[in-house]
């Protein structure tokens, strides 16, 4: 398979954005990269940004590998990118109000009604909940991924809990502590000013009638993966790191429990799923959540940001209907493109995935962090076995996707530099008609040579990310 | 504030504290044993610790025989002994890990660090490495949590309960240090040359001889160490000072519930601010002390009740 490089282009030639980093790479001594990659490593370990991994020792910290040559994008390609988010971001929000109120676009016929309305992501308790902007997903996490002759592909809709943006911003800070000399030499478009946006945009969506609204983070505690995340945005923006056993409830008012007593809460960026948010309501076992928060939240007293109920436009089995939802409310065509899907509900689709297992990428419709994949180039014939069985005991969980020739990009690794693959994650935001992202995203990089999966989860790294301004 | 970080930010300098005072008494009494003395004498110093922090059990279910290597053994590096240096400087990090959003960079850095650095460390490597080297390392980082809190943090309530856990924790350890060796020595107050070296290791794990010697400029005498370590009002260790930030502190975190709390600690405070040694004494310096950490320990706890403890949901 011939695959896009992020720096080279097909004659060996270095392209022209990455021209300046190149010639930089070469004057440099490898001691000196060296040393700063073990300086990067030492300071990450200090700053204590580490991430917990599920299934291994409870309370284990680990470090996500950091790679120093960053992913440069031009201003162009960046400038096509954003629009495209943008108009997507935009429909999917307006598809989520849709589903949660009028259903136009089941009434429409577009998308099959028993698929949005049975999704198990679908929640009945939201219909008719009138939220403020009309936005559900605030903070979307959309990846993207380059392949074949270097055209972007959404690979998905990240609208739950999207995690994250604290590497993009680290990655920067260590990258300008590391080789200040670089950002010298390149105009690279800033992005620490992302936690200022995301409180601005919190605030934005305050319950009607409060003008200077109390924030916090809701955080399920200091075991969770995104731990770092979580302290790092609520100190970022200045506002509480609160857990559920600290917030209450009273005459469906949300407050917390503080040292001067109960102060009330209007906005919560809650990183809790949905599940575990409020035991009266969802998983009763939960102890993460708030009992009572659903009520306080359907009386219009807090908001919750991302809404209640984002999960159904960004399940895997709504993915394949973006592009419809793109044209059916802003009458325009996308300007992103999805990757082909099929979906193994429908008999023809299953009958070709079937048929065409090791070339195929197939999808849990409800997994995600790169769990319960197959990625056929890459499985051996058992486990395309194992997953055959499951697609036929039940098809209408699974979607299956052509594999991608993931683009990549010089990375190091033990054996010195080597092409790995990757992909990117923007993070956009949204209040009422305003759509914003810092610029670039988080870049992750598959460490394992040939490896198509870029999850931290899974062993992937990080770099910066680099949008070129003119 | 909320409730939880406060508490967490609490306990987070008490056991700091704790560690750097530990390393304080064991750093003291680890000098003494270096005096000429009976075995037996030196063996009663290692025990006093354990009985100080009420470890009997723990230990002899681990030791058999009381005497300096197993007693440094279970206070410095044991994992399983919740009172170790070690898990002192563990539970300050997972306590600090837990509100890191609350602290500085610069303090967070330095309390990881410390604990990166200690967790990698097996006894006999501190053993080998001179184990009062490693006391002194211990202090010194204690020092330099306090420098970073001081140097960068925000003085807001933040600032005022971790101020109140290290100084209810410190007196108490002043207390303790003072308790423990005050007693043994004064049962062999006849032996000259030892008692000197003995009340002078005691002054140095309080950091006070160099005060002692500014302040009374005389010879060593244990009531005058005494009322150094209580009454001084400006010597940093003594409980008098303690007690001095104790009621600034919570004066200015003070609630609608902390009045009591408030009322007891000032309560304490007059008893230093107005007291003579020669009373204190002639009561019965133990005896003194003992009530001296009862009412630290209602203070403690009613500064947990007032504030850390969640509020009554009635607003």
């Amino acid at each position: 398979m011939n695959f896009y490089n992020e720096m080279y282009d097909a004659n060996d030639g270095v392209r022209a954005h990455y021209k300046g980093y190149e010639d930089w790479l070469k004057a440099t001594p490898p001691e000196r990269i060296e040393r700063k990659r073990a300086e990067a490593d030492l300071a990450f370990h200090r700053v204590g940004i580490t991430f917990a991994v599920y299934g291994e020792e409870a309370g284990k910290e680990r470090l996500i590998p950091f790679d120093i040559i960053p992913r440069i994008i031009p201003s162009a390609e960046w400038k096509a990118l954003q629009s495209g988010l943008r108009q997507r971001v935009k429909a999917l929000n307006m598809f989520l109000h849709d589903v949660y109120h009028d259903q136009e676009i089941l009434k429409a016929g577009k998308i099959p009604a028993e698929q949005v309305l049975n999704n198990a992501q679908y929640r009945p308790v939201m219909q008719g909940v009138d939220l403020p902007g009309q936005i559900y997903a605030h903070i979307a996490g959309v990846d993207i991924v380059r392949a074949g002759a270097g055209e972007f592909y959404v690979l998905e809709d990240n609208l739950r809990v999207p995690s994250g943006v604290s590497y993009m911003l680290e990655d920067r800070k260590m990258m300008m502590r590391l080789f200040p000399e670089l950002f010298a030499k390149h105009k690279v478009a800033p992005v620490q000013h992302y936690p200022d946006m995301l409180l601005e945009k919190l605030r934005a969506v305050a319950p009607n009638g409060v003008s200077d609204p109390t924030v916090v983070v809701l955080t399920p505690g200091a075991y969770n993966s995104a731990y770092f995340e979580h302290t790092f945005l609520a100190q970022q923006m200045g506002v509480e790191l609160v857990e559920g056993r600290d917030l209450f409830v009273k005459d469906e008012v949300v407050y917390m429990r503080t040292t001067q007593g109960p102060q009330r809460v209007d906005v919560i960026y809650r990183r809790i799923d949905d599940d575990f948010m409020d035991p009266l309501v969802f998983r009763p076992d939960s102890s993460l959540g708030v009992p009572g928060i659903l009520k306080a939240y359907q009386a219009g007293n807090v908001t919750l940001a991302n809404a209640v109920g984002t999960g159904v436009a960004d399940d895997k089995s709504i993915y394949p209907y973006v592009p419809e939802m793109i044209r059916f409310y802003l009458g325009e065509e996308p300007k992103l493109n999805n990757v082909p899907t099929y979906m193994c509900r429908k008999q023809d689709d299953l009958a070709y995935v079937l048929d065409h297992l090791p070339e195929l990428v197939v999808k849990e419709v409800h997994g995600a962090g790169g769990y319960g994949m197959l990625v056929g180039p890459a499985s051996t014939k058992e486990q395309i076995e194992h997953f055959r069985q499951l697609l036929i005991a039940k098809p209408d969980g699974y979607i299956a996707q052509p594999t991608l020739a993931l683009s990549n990009c010089p990375t190091f690794v033990e054996e010195g530099i080597a092409p790995r693959h990757l992909d990117l994650r923007p993070f956009v935001l949204s209040s009422g008609e305003c759509v914003n992202m810092a610029p670039g995203g988080l870049t992750r990089v598959a460490l394992t040579q040939g490896s198509l999966v870029v999850n931290s989860s899974q062993g992937g790294g990080t770099k910066d990310t680099w949008v070129l301004e003119d | 504030m909320l409730s939880r970080t406060a508490d967490h930010l609490f306990w987070m300098s008490r056991y700091i504290e704790r560690a750097e005072n530990l390393a304080r008494l064991l750093d003291v009494t680890w000098q003494m044993s270096l005096v000429p003395q009976a075995e037996e004498v030196a063996n009663q110093n290692w025990n006093a610790i354990i009985v100080l922090n009420s470890l009997e059990e723990a230990f002899s279910a681990k030791y058999s025989a009381v005497n300096g290597e197993n007693v440094l053994k279970f206070m410095v590096s044991d994992a399983d002994n919740f009172s170790s240096i070690y898990s002192c400087l563990r539970l300050a990090r997972e306590n600090a890990h837990a509100v890191r959003g609350t602290l500085t960079t610069e303090m967070w850095e330095t309390l990881n660090g410390t604990w990166l650095e200690t967790k990698g460390r097996s006894f006999d490597q501190i053993a080998a490495a001179g184990i009062s080297d490693y006391f002194e390392w211990v202090k010194m980082r204690s020092s330099l949590s306090r420098g970073t809190t001081l140097g960068t943090l925000l003085q807001d309530e933040a600032y005022n309960f971790i101020r109140l856990g290290t100084l209810l924790e410190r007196a108490d350890n002043t207390a303790r240090i003072l308790d423990v060796k005050y007693h043994v020595l004064r049962t062999h107050e006849d032996e000259g040359a030892t008692d000197f070296y003995e009340w002078g290791a005691l002054l140095r794990s309080v950091s006070a001889f160099e005060v002692y010697r500014k302040v009374y400029r005389d010879v060593i005498t244990p009531d005058r160490v005494a009322e150094l370590l209580i009454l001084n009002k400006d010597m940093p260790r003594s409980l008098h000072f303690c007690l001095n930030s104790v009621i600034k502190n919570l004066d200015l975190i003070a609630n609608r519930q902390s009045g009591e709390t408030a009322r007891q600690a000032g309560l304490l405070h007059a008893q230093l601010h107005y007291g003579r040694i020669e009373d204190i004494l002639e009561q019965g310096l133990h005896e003194w002390l003992v009530d001296f950490m009862d009412r630290i320990y209602l203070i403690g706890d009613g500064i947990s009740k007032d504030f850390l403890v969640p509020m009554s949901e009635a607003a």
